[in-house]
């Protein structure tokens, strides 16, 4: 099917001022009308190419294209300014970056899903114009230009690994030293005549305002949380209202961080999935198929459904189980879980098999809750290992019972 | 965040009243409103929303503020207990 569709780029103009768009349009590909390769008119095609078939040459390069680089395809093109060509970015966001969203939202390609690090702007800014600050994670990036439209701004992106602000502000690398080291690296002093940075308030945990005024001479004015209010900021004479610093939980934040939270646990769930199905083989006669495969059916819809209820349920319930504490609002879930797969094998298990798949359930779910206060914004590390100290022993205990009795029951019975 | 509470005396947040010099900054920066700047100087106003996010004591001029920054993350706090307190740790 190839060869049935042809990349169609705007024919350019032989000289580039810069200023032209044709860069956006060359992504999009248009189905040939024809099926006749060779008929298709080949507008700006030199006269020596004629007798060569196939499709139209690309347009000429750009002035500032460069080897070994490629134009990302958020970039609209170049501003000249006294330290080198500056990118303007789109503050529209393509199906190229939505589809990479959409990768990183469910956990393909996270890690490494980060744009280059240093100065983009936005309209036609000048040296009066605000400096907003962000991190180099694709999705930080897009939620800060997409709020953009219509603004005059710099913005200047910290090599934080790819790792979003709030995070990576954690893991200080979106810190006060890697602030500094970006304004030195692009000159920033000689683009702006004024001496303010504008940070995501979220980044606060890992940049001290007054050290990066010691360093570089600019000042830290702590924006909003989210992206959105960035224009509200502005208009507020660079001030947060309290609603824009405070951090919200809110049910679509919390279903977001699901895929996330279920693909870390793929890895280790195949190597208990396996031992869950080995366990089951084991009976009066060493080792029995039929058992490994219907008794760990049982074990794994136990084990799938405790995963479910702690990674799932929890999160999008989060307000409304009883508790504070995760692993108990892990143990609420998993038992209604549990008691429903019971109710559905009915009659099939033995008694002691029931307890053991409820505790499986139970154990799984509390620990897969547990786990999820890493993904809250508002847990805090000293709560956690409180209730770690609490909650592991618990599972632990529940584990073990389990599997004993799991692979006791075929004898007993 | 009125929503959501976790734990409560847990947090290792400490406020030192008399070095403070009422900048504000405290309260700018924390996502739960925990300080409030007033004639002339802070005060911890809701304490158990604290989540020791560490974004106050990173930016009091005058290290006024203290916590234990840290990453509220089970499998981080496993890691932790086995490797020693020191180790490097791969997390979230
Ligand atoms: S550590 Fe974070 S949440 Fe706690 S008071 Fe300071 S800024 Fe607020
Ligand atoms: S940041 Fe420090 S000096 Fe400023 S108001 Fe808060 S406690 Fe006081």
């Amino acid at each position: 099917m190839k060869q049935l569709s042809i990349k169609k780029f705007d024919a350019d103009p032989p000289k580039c001022d810069c200023e032209g768009n044709g860069r956006s349009n060359g992504d999009k590909v248009t189905p040939l009308q024809s099926l006749q390769p060779l008929s298709i008119p080949m507008a700006g095609a030199v006269d020596e190419d004629a007798p060569c078939c196939g499709p139209k040459p690309a347009p000429p390069s750009r002035p500032y294209e460069k080897s070994g680089y490629r134009i990302v395809h958020f970039v609209k093109d170049f501003v000249k300014t006294p330290v080198g060509d500056i990118p303007r970015i789109e503050t529209g966001l393509k199906g190229l970056d939505i589809g990479g969203t959409i990768r990183a939202r469910i956990g393909i390609s996270r890690d490494r899903y980060k744009v280059a690090p240093g100065l983009y702007c936005v309209g036609s800014p000048d040296n009066e114009s605000p400096v907003l600050v962000t991190a180099n994670y694709k999705l930080s990036f897009d939620s800060l230009r997409k709020e953009l439209a219509g603004l005059d701004a710099w913005i200047l992106v910290l090599d934080t690994r790819g790792v979003n602000v709030w995070c990576a502000a954690g893991k200080r690398t979106f810190s006060t030293e890697e602030v500094i080291r970006q304004v030195k690296r692009v000159e920033l002093e000689k683009m702006v005549s004024h001496r303010e940075l504008i940070l995501p308030q979220l980044g606060a945990p890992g940049v001290s305002s007054h050290k990066v005024k010691k360093g570089c001479g600019f000042k830290v004015i702590w924006g909003p949380i989210k992206a959105r209010d960035i224009k509200a900021f502005l208009k507020n004479d660079k001030r947060t209202e309290v609603g824009m610093r405070q951090l919200t939980f809110t049910i679509r934040e919390r279903i977001v961080l699901i895929p996330v939270e279920l693909s870390l646990v793929v890895k280790p769930s195949l190597a208990i999935l396996l031992a869950v199905f080995l366990l089951s083989g084991i009976s009066p006669d060493i080792f029995s198929l039929s058992a490994a495969w219907f008794r760990g059916l049982n074990g794994a819809a136990a084990y799938l459904l405790g995963v479910f209820a702690g990674a799932v349920v929890v999160p999008v319930f989060l307000p409304w189980l009883p508790s504070r504490r995760f692993y108990i609002k892990g143990i609420q879930t998993g038992v209604t879980a549990g008691i429903i797969l019971l109710l559905v094998l009915g009659q099939n298990i033995t008694r002691l098999e029931s307890v053991t798949l409820l505790l499986l359930a139970v154990s799984v779910s509390s620990y897969a809750a547990m786990n999820f206060t890493g993904a809250t914004p508002y847990t805090s590390p000293s709560g956690v290992e409180k209730e770690m100290r609490q909650g592991i022993p618990v599972q632990l205990l529940a584990v073990v019972v389990a599997v004993i009795t799991w692979v006791a029951a075929p004898f007993v019975s | 965040m009125k929503d959501f509470r976790y734990l409560e005396n847990v947090t290792t947040l400490v406020l030192d009243e008399d070095k403070c010099i009422g900048c504000g900054l405290c309260e700018v920066v924390c996502p739960h409103t925990v300080f409030k700047v007033e004639n002339p100087k802070a005060s911890i106003i809701d304490r158990d929303a604290c989540m020791e996010c560490g974004a106050c004591a990173a930016n009091c001029p005058v290290e006024a503020i203290s916590v234990t920054p840290g990453v509220g993350c089970a499998s981080y706090i496993i890691q932790r207990w086995v490797k020693g307190k020191d180790a490097v740790i791969e997390c979230c």
